[in-house]
């Protein structure tokens, strides 16, 4: 059935008992009027949250201790150290039964720790990229007077209405041997050059998809700042580029700290982009992660991936929570 | 102010299309009781919709027909969804693992009676030995897809040595599937394709890892590569004889060879999960699928090579609707030399599995 | 100059943005299979998009699930940024861990856990388990949308506000959302637009039998994209772009 709303009825109790509460607790604080916490409007996300992200977390985290009987182990994590963790296993075991001497094929596998690195630096690069190109785009966009910021916002949009697997198909499509640009230069008289298949490919996907995650919440930061402030700047002697240094970039910043976050997590662990544009000649933290659960069925090994992975993220979050000077609370936004 | 209405009228939208799918759901609800029906879950654009058409014709049977993209993932799937598929269409060594973990049941061949124009070869297999829990769909080989234009070879007497060539810098997509590189690589070698030694599989891993420093390597990808190879993108891809088909249909400069050490066979098969509800109507539809017209109707879509003997009778017949010369075709029906040489894979057991797995990692790490 | 200098960059980046939208409606109207070869116009895709059903089918399941998931996790998310910035500072800091968790999770982490949460809990997948999931990760983009919108609201005015009378209610939606109006939607239209986009999570949170168009697509990545789905695309585009033409000139005569 295409609307099967087939949920047991003990989902749909919990959720109706949910939405009652929280009823209840609205209607009380709006009654108490003055000393209303609003605080508490936060309540239903947070049971949400708690069932949809929080004990999927623990789930997880269960996968990554245990193996695949259930018992606790830590052997998923020394496979992230060492890939060829269980394979030297196999092969002590087969030495032995061979009575064999298997000693040179006993050695470490760093993929795992090499494809973090990798995954991290092609993350920072474009990040960086989409910092350069999008708060520029995002300056000239808040200016008022072009007028133009609804409007951009909107053409922004439009392209990610399109399916992100078809778009990056479409680069394909532009960039291979035969394809649009090759056409081009082979026309002017420049000959075929190789596009696809680079670390600079992938990072042409990366930035194409992520931008307008930059462009966004540094847009919103600059358009709702108070235009008055860099109009008395200039009226103080300021030049416009003393404007922008002085007083509208810090402004800014809480823009460009979200910009950041919504850019670097998910260019972290891309999947797809990497092996359509990268022609599957290097990996990211995604892929692995991927081929993992989907083509080693591994579950628990992958978990243990995952788990790692977001710790990481939340370390490099909190520094970037002390680069934000005007880190009030999350300073996340 | 804009962007608010953008949004009101989006939802509009959406409210118009719930509405319109609400009632179009009450429609089909209603007749639903009375029918049967099969569910098939096959792989994408693996049956001729027309075939589906006329078995709902002629049994009055309605086929919910899914698809799924890997072996992996239909395993998956089926495992997660008990009750919810009736045939499925896994490979070989994927068979065994199923037949291991207990998931199929065994096919009553007395409801399957056009099972008796299988193929000798593809009986018994060793994937399923007792020929209990599969009945053969489609089958093909693994061999190398080329360019005419680009490169000149003898396809009776070349070796798999040809993807090791330093001529052909960038120019050879490999695929990215563990066991089907590694087991080009062991044939190469002179190796099973299922070895489980550890020093052949460490030679092979280090073929590949010199292949891919030799520069020859353009991408390791598996479902596009046929498109590409139709767009002249490179001179050589490993490829199974399926895929090869339908590119030389849409590019006649490329051609497609098994080479000479032997390769890999591989047969897609009907199986019935044992959480099946519906094995009768299953069965009615494998039989329908092996009855010789709509096999050959089918292999006239699909054009993998056909396990069905009938099928082939009537693929060849001068007078009949395909007249097409199908065992003079080395691509749908290598030469018995080449097949001597050829073996099924088998399910790798778990343990040796993560050893592949290691050497394949160490490929993907080598920059 | 300067503002033909800013015009012009911005003119680069959307040609930047629109350049595979341009490949992808080209191809719609390729008469030919193949992504690689021109072989002259036709509509031929387009009629073949309107027979297909599993398309529009999973065109159905995407907008449907896009709409729904945007308003709810609007609503949600808008509550929960005005619940946060009222909290002291430690639940608050916990709030945005909270919420940066599942941003934190690799998509296909995301995917999977809530898979192994449904499976946890007999619920069957399907639409619903997936709209779920959706909402679950479309409301902290709601949230970090609107909360930088709080934060430069001016604490004073709600309290001014409540000095001259206003009650918390009433106070709420004349200042507190007014102010973060523009935030609330940047939160709607990037709710909207993730879902409209999403895969990875979508593949995990459905079964086979409910398939949204990136599902599909990604199905039809291993086998060769169709040009139907290019159609659909085009279709989906050119309908969007009409909705905002209209919208545009109704707000330019309201002007």
């Amino acid at each position: 059935m295409l609307t099967d709303m087939s949920l047991p009825w003990w989902a749909w109790a919990a959720m109706g008992a949910g939405l009652i509460v929280f009823a209840v607790m609205i209607g009380m604080t709006i009654k108490r009027n003055r000393g209303m916490h609003r605080s508490l409007f936060a309540s239903p996300y947070t049971l949400w949250m708690i069932i949809f992200t929080v004990v999927p977390v623990i789930l997880i985290s269960y996968y990554a201790f245990t193996d695949a009987n259930g018992n606790f182990t830590l052997d998923n994590f020394k496979n992230f150290w060492d890939s060829h963790y269980e394979a030297n296993k196999v092969i002590k075991a087969e030495a032995e039964r061979l009575g064999v001497d298997y000693s040179q094929y006993i050695t470490r596998g760093t993929v795992n720790v090499d494809t973090l690195v990798y995954s991290l630096w092609m993350a920072f690069q474009c990040t960086i990229i989409c910092l350069v190109m999008g708060y520029p785009a995002a300056l000239f966009m808040a200016d008022r007077k072009m007028k133009l910021g609804s409007t951009l916002v909107v053409l922004f949009i439009i392209p990610m209405w399109m399916n992100f697997l078809l778009r990056t198909v479409a680069w394909m499509t532009l960039l291979e041997d035969s394809g649009l640009i090759n056409q081009v230069l082979e026309l002017l008289g420049l000959g075929k050059i190789q596009l696809m298949y680079t670390s600079n490919t992938v990072l042409l996907g990366m930035v194409y998809n992520f931008l307008p995650f930059m462009v966004f919440p540094i847009y919103t930061v600059l358009n709702k700042m108070d235009y008055r402030l860099s109009e008395a700047a200039a009226d103080l002697g300021c030049n416009s580029f003393q404007t922008l240094y002085k007083v509208t970039m810090p402004l800014s910043i809480p823009g460009v700290v979200s910009g950041i976050t919504m850019v670097f997590m998910p260019s972290v662990t891309t999947f797809f982009i990497p092996r359509v544009l990268g022609g599957g000649y290097t990996m990211m933290f995604g892929d692995l992660i991927e081929s993992k659960f989907l083509t080693e069925g591994n579950w628990n090994a992958g978990s243990a991936l995952s788990l790692l992975m977001m710790l990481l993220i939340l370390v490099s979050l909190s520094i970037l929570r002390k680069a934000d000077p005007n880190g009030e609370g999350g300073g996340l936004a | 102010m804009n962007m608010k209405r953008i949004l009101l009228l989006l939802l509009a939208l959406a409210m118009a299309l719930t509405m319109t799918a609400c009632q179009s759901g009450e429609a089909t609800e209603g007749s639903k009781p009375a029918e049967r029906v099969v569910n098939v879950f096959n792989w994408e654009d693996y049956i001729d919709p027309a075939v589906i058409a006329l078995f709902e014709e002629e049994t009055g049977i309605k086929v919910n027909y899914m698809c799924f993209t890997t072996v992996e993932d239909m395993i998956v799937q089926v495992e997660a969804n008990p009750g919810a598929f009736d045939v499925c269409f896994p490979s070989d060594y994927i068979i065994e693992r199923m037949i291991n973990k207990g998931m199929l049941a065994e096919i009553n061949f007395d409801n399957v009676p056009y099972s008796d124009q299988i193929l000798d070869f593809l009986l018994y297999p060793d994937y399923d030995p007792q020929n209990k829990y599969s009945i053969p769909y489609m089958w093909g080989t693994v061999g190398i897809l080329y360019n005419t234009t680009m490169i000149d070879l003898d396809p009776d007497n070349t070796s798999w040595a040809i993807l090791w060539d330093p001529r052909y810098q960038n120019s050879i997509f490999m695929m990215d599937s563990i066991r089907d590189s590694m087991g080009v690589t062991l044939k190469y070698l002179g190796f099973s394709a299922n070895s489980t030694e550890i020093p052949e599989l460490f030679a092979a891993r280090d073929m590949l890892i010199r292949q891919k420093k030799l520069g020859v390597v353009k991408a390791y990808q598996v479902d596009e590569t046929k498109d590409k190879m139709v767009a002249g993108e490179a001179a050589m891809a490993v490829m199974w004889s399926g895929d090869a088909m339908y590119a030389i249909d849409l590019n006649e400069d490329l051609s497609y060879f098994v080479p000479m050490e032997g390769s890999n066979v591989w047969c897609d098969s009907a199986v019935i999960p044992i959480t099946a509800k519906n094995k009768e109507n299953a069965e009615i539809f494998i039989n329908f699928l092996c009855r010789p017209d709509i096999a050959a109707m089918n292999w006239n879509y699909i054009w993998y090579s056909t396990p069905n003997k009938g099928a082939i009778e009537l693929i060849e017949d001068p007078d009949g609707d395909y007249a097409y010369d199908y065992t003079g075709n080395r691509t749908l029906s290598p030469t018995p030399d080449i097949m001597a040489k050829c073996e099924f894979f088998r399910d790798i057991p778990e343990d040796y599995l993560s050893v592949y797995e290691a050497l394949w990692m160490d490929l993907k790490n080598t920059k | 100059m300067m503002k033909f200098l800013k015009k012009f960059y911005l003119g680069i980046i959307m040609i930047f943005l629109y350049i595979p939208i341009v490949v992808l409606i080209v191809q719609s109207f390729n008469a030919g299979e193949s992504r690689a070869k021109w072989e002259g116009f036709s509509f031929h895709w387009y009629g073949e998009l309107l027979r297909d059903e599993r398309i529009l089918n999973a065109l159905y399941v995407t907008v449907s699930i896009a709409v729904i998931a945007m308003v709810v996790s609007t609503i949600l998310g808008t509550l929960a940024a005005i619940g946060i910035h009222a909290m002291k500072k430690r639940p608050q800091a916990l709030m945005m861990t909270l919420t940066n968790l599942p941003n934190t999770m690799p998509d296909i982490v995301t995917g999977i856990s809530l898979m192994l949460l449904f499976l946890f809990t007999k619920v069957e997948r399907g639409y619903v388990t997936m709209l779920l999931a959706h909402i679950t990760f479309d409301t902290p983009y709601v949230i970090l949308s609107v909360l930088p919108k709080l934060k430069q609201m001016n604490r004073h005015t709600y309290e001014a506000a409540l000095d001259l009378g206003a009650t918390p209610t009433y106070a709420l939606f004349r200042v507190i959302i007014p102010q973060c109006k523009q935030g609330i939607i940047t939160g709607a239209m990037l709710a909207f637009t993730l879902s409209l986009d999403d895969f990875t999570i979508s593949y995990f949170t459905t079964s086979p039998l409910v398939q949204n168009l990136s599902t599909l697509i990604y199905s039809a990545t291993r086998t060769g994209i169709d040009p139907t789905l290019n159609a659909l695309s085009a279709l989906m585009f050119v309908a969007l772009l009409v909705l905002l033409l209209i919208v545009n000139r109704r707000t330019a005569e309201d002007k």
